[in-house]
């Protein structure tokens, strides 16, 4: 090739990389919607999307009047994540509380309760659960047989010969959410940022009869699709940049892996992301062809990613499946690089996948564009 | 204005009852005067022709009479009901028909008939011979299982007039019912109206195209929110009594002439009418002027018969000059091959239909050459595989000599092309469309920077550079268009119906260009369904069944259709006849 060809070349790039960026970027509002939501959404799910119990109703049914059992009665009233507690006068009023989800767990302090802990040095209550909500439901019982420890620790102060076994946490010593949850968070909105961006780009010129008028240019396909992949790499990976520096400065998460390699794993995985919107958008005929296109492949590529539950625990099927897709990759790495300063041979092992997704996707968004002028 | 008495049509007394009474009326869209003051009476049993150029107000006056909108001041009455006051009156008594039909394009025929009548609260099971009789009016009975979404431009037209027939309305509201639609499937329109009024309908026909006009009983011309025109065509059309000419027999240098006779003073408005030239002259100017210009041309000047158009324009005070400041700036066109577009065999299936079948032909450097059919025809699709948008099952398509499956990016380079749809980027402004087609092209920094300047100072666009295209006046809009097309200078131009739903106006100006590019050597592809445009044409080629019926000069291909009843047909009556005739070998073969 020749170096006028060359550089014929690079200016439709140029003429091309700057229209997408305008379409996408000049409008006013338009810019508000590429970066507030992501932004607004990582702020609100990252308080959202919580595994913490908090705030909740308790009902007590307390049929004793001995000291102990009142002290069941304070220290639940004490507990901080206990909201409210609903004292109640027979078995019947008990069951409708937590029948109607009013409260979580339901407490009965039978009648003997005080004398058997006077006798015995300990004693029973019924906790009954919601099981709708077994999550929650396992955590408050843990909070529960905390509360039974206290007691029994005021009501008998010698301690009990038991080994206990002290569990530590590795890389977030405190189990704090928000720490794992934040850097996930980044992965996700990024991905339905560049997947967005892109599904819509050449739909929207087919549905205004702008592609057309791109076709009959000299411009080849490979130019086309280079020229939508860039606009949406920019700006995605700046939007990621803006995530991660809010995790970092704003829910001061620590940051103990290395920068560059994370921004090259950003890099390869909002790529991988490319590919696949401009697949969508290839395929697309109109743009409500290809936000349709964007949620059926986006929402079940987060949940199978790991984001929210371990793939350990899917069918040996998914877990090949989320092999393939870039999110679960970058998932690692993201919360590698934040909580455990994961080596680079670590990162490497992630990095490549991502890579070869990319290679896949992009080659095939070319294809399909150029079938589809049949 | 020209106000004329109208004269009684018919001598029943339920015709000389106005159907719609219209009492000055105003309409405002924010900033926008869309409606003037308008007052005007509409009868029945007439056809009423609401004509006027886009953005008039036909559809927003339309949507008032439907009773969709409120005026801001005045009244309008429909069969004695108030529009606003008697809002629900109004859509039991009145059929309407927006510019769209609202048909659901996933429904069959039939379903969407149903539909219709459902929605209306008529029982379907009762109606069979309602059905029986719109389907057989609209000739749609062979097609009743058919996706709406899959029938023709016509077909969806003439379904959603049978949609809009099914209340058996007393008055009757046609938006633009023939924009897209073929010669031979508005001549269907044309009867099943003339039928309608005929049973003592008031039917009101908004247009855009003004040869359509004359066939009405009664015009109300729209301009700029305004009537310019209440009364028969015929009355405007007397004004124009000895102005009208024709230059016959001018041949080749019909474009030079029209150019030349343009710019004269006495000259009003001149459009090409194949190997003739029409001239429109100015009030109480002689023909002198043109009589001397067909002295020196050799050609023979004749009066003919004023058209509603002529007086459209003349009471628009003329049309443009015949000047184009675009062509003026292009250097000619060399071209080392003979034929600038050319085709040999072309073919192209989409599974088992045939959408293009072997279709060869050949254009000259410097032609017009026009792409005529009726919807569905192949028109479209022979036009893409020629300018590289779709790929040919079989045959061979060749711009300037090379190949477009071969050379893509040199023969892409080789031609502009300007679409039916409005196609510049309304995301960017009009100085960012510019770059973007110039960039597109690889026109480096300083020759982008000439031409863009050229084309700001050419096509006057230097007070709209920061605006979005969509937001420009439509001439505006048709000279961006045409601006980002020949930013590059291409040899071939395609035109892909390039002024569908355009003012007579703009199109005027429009070709005025075109010509002056044809004359420096440019050769143009369009595709049209104005046959006037045909006119333009050097040659014209007509498709259909997706094959190739007849290819010839305008003019040969009328003197083929003229008969003892049709002397001096028209291109639409020339246009017709091909096809009907095309039609009846096809049955015989079968």
């Amino acid at each position: 090739m020749s170096y006028q060809n060359f550089r014929i070349i690079l200016i439709r790039l140029h003429a091309q990389f700057v229209k997408e960026l305008l379409c996408i970027l000049r409008d006013p509002r338009n810019r508000v919607v590429v970066f507030v939501p992501p932004l607004l959404q990582l702020l609100i799910f990252a308080y959202a999307a919580t595994l913490e119990v908090r705030n909740v109703d308790i009902a007590v049914y307390n049929q004793d009047t001995g000291r102990e059992a009142q002290e069941v009665v304070w220290h639940l009233e004490a507990a901080r994540f206990i909201a409210h507690v609903h004292h109640v006068h027979s078995n019947t009023a008990l069951r409708e509380q937590l029948t109607q989800g009013k409260v979580i767990a339901a407490i009965t302090i039978p009648a003997d309760f005080s004398r058997t802990i006077a006798i015995n040095g300990s004693g029973h209550v019924q906790v009954l659960v919601d099981g709708r909500r077994s999550n929650s439901g396992q955590i408050v019982t843990g909070y529960l047989s905390t509360i039974a420890k206290d007691i029994r620790f005021t009501a008998n102060p010698v301690p009990a010969p038991e080994t206990s076994v002290v569990v530590r946490h590795w890389f977030n010593p405190n189990l704090v959410y928000l720490w794992f949850m934040v850097p996930g968070l980044t992965g996700t909105l990024a991905f339905f940022s560049a997947l967005m961006i892109t599904a819509l780009s050449i739909a929207r010129e087919r549905e205004l009869g702008t592609f057309d008028q791109l076709l009959v240019s000299p411009a080849s396909t490979l130019e086309i699709i280079l020229s939508k992949s860039l606009p949406a790499l920019v700006i995605s990976t700046l939007l990621a940049f803006l995530m991660i520096s809010m995790a970092v400065w704003f829910f001061h998460i620590p940051f103990t892996g290395s920068f560059g390699l994370l921004l090259v794993g950003l890099i390869l995985f909002i790529l991988s992301a490319v590919g696949i919107g401009l697949v969508i958008s290839a395929i697309s005929m109109t743009q409500q062809q290809a936000i349709l296109g964007g949620f059926v492949i986006g929402v079940p590529t987060v949940l199978i990613s790991g984001f929210a539950t371990p793939i350990e625990n899917m069918p040996v099927l998914l877990q090949w499946l989320s092999q393939a897709i870039p999110l679960t990759h970058f998932l690692i790495i993201i919360e590698g690089c934040f909580l455990k300063a994961l080596p680079p041979w670590d990162i490497l092992a992630n990095l490549w996948p991502l890579a070869a997704i990319s290679l896949t996707t992009l080659p095939m968004a070319i294809i399909f564009t150029r079938n589809r002028l049949q | 204005m020209y106000t004329a008495a109208i004269p009684p049509v018919s001598a029943a007394t339920e015709h000389d009852k106005a159907a719609i009474v219209i009492d000055q009326l105003n309409k405002h869209f924010d900033n926008v005067h869309a409606l003037r003051d308008l007052s005007a009476k509409i009868f029945y049993g007439r056809l009423t022709g609401l004509v006027g150029p886009d953005g008039a107000g036909k559809t927003t006056l339309l949507r008032i009479l439907a009773g969709l909108l409120r005026p801001d001041t005045g009244h309008v009455t429909l069969a004695d009901f108030d529009v606003v006051t008697n809002n629900d009156a109004i859509h039991v008594i009145s059929g309407y028909m927006p510019q769209r039909f609202g048909l659901y394009e996933d429904l069959t025929v039939i379903e969407n008939m149903h539909l219709q009548a459902q929605l209306r609260g008529m029982d379907t099971s009762q109606q069979t011979a309602l059905f029986t009789r719109l389907l057989d009016f609209t000739r749609l009975a062979p097609f009743t299982k058919r996706l709406s979404g899959k029938l023709s431009g016509g077909m969806k037209q003439k379904l959603g007039l049978a949609c809009a027939l099914m209340a058996r309305p007393k008055v009757l509201l046609l938006d633009e019912p023939s924009v897209g639609v073929d010669p031979v499937s508005r001549q269907d329109l044309w009867h099943m109206v003339q039928e309608l009024t005929g049973e003592g309908m008031a039917v009101i026909w908004s247009t855009a195209y003004l040869d359509e006009a004359e066939r009405c009983d009664s015009v109300l011309l729209l301009n700029e929110g305004q009537f310019a025109f209440d009364g028969p065509p015929g009355e405007l059309t007397q004004h124009l009594r000895n102005r009208s000419f024709r230059l016959e027999a001018v041949g080749t240098q019909r474009r030079a002439v029209l150019a030349e006779a343009l710019d004269l003073d006495s000259v009003s408005d001149g459009v090409i009418q194949g190997a003739s030239v029409r001239l429109v002259l100015r009030v109480g100017s002689s023909p002198e002027q043109i009589q001397m210009l067909a002295n020196r041309t050799g050609a023979q000047l004749v009066p003919v018969p004023a058209r509603f158009e002529d007086a459209f324009i003349d009471l628009l005070g003329g049309g443009p000059g015949g000047t184009s400041a675009l062509a003026e700036h292009l250097p000619p066109v060399e071209l080392t091959t003979s034929s600038a577009v050319s085709c040999h065999n072309l073919t192209k299936r989409f599974g088992d239909f045939i959408a293009t079948d072997n279709v060869s032909f050949e254009v000259h450097k410097g032609e017009i050459f026009g792409l005529l059919g009726p919807n569905g025809a192949g028109k479209s699709t022979t036009f893409k595989m020629l300018c590289g948008l779709l790929k040919p099952t079989s045959g061979e398509a060749h711009v300037v000599g090379l190949d477009l499956r071969r050379a893509p990016g040199i023969a892409k380079a080789q031609l502009g092309y300007m679409a039916q749809k409005f196609s510049l980027y309304d995301l960017l402004s009009v100085q960012q469309n510019l770059e973007f087609s110039a960039g597109v092209y690889g026109l480096g920094s300083n020759i982008r920077r000439d031409r863009i300047e050229e084309m700001i100072s050419i096509f006057d666009l230097r007070r709209w550079l920061s605006v979005a295209p969509g937001s420009l006046p439509l001439g505006h809009k048709q000279r961006l268009a045409l601006a980002c097309a020949l930013m590059h200078r291409p040899p071939v131009l395609f035109l892909d119906e390039p002024t569908s739903g355009v003012d007579p106006i703009t199109r005027r100006e429009f070709w005025t260009h075109i010509n002056g590019l044809a004359r420096k050597g440019v050769t143009i592809m369009v595709t049209t369904h104005f046959m006037d445009e045909a006119e333009y044409c050097d040659r014209v080629a007509i498709l259909y069944r997706a094959r190739l019926i007849a290819l010839d000069t305008p003019d040969a291909l009328k003197r083929d259709a003229a008969s003892a009843n049709c002397p001096d047909p028209t291109m639409e009556d020339a246009f017709i006849h091909l096809i009907e005739t095309s039609a009846l070998t096809d049955e015989i073969e079968i």
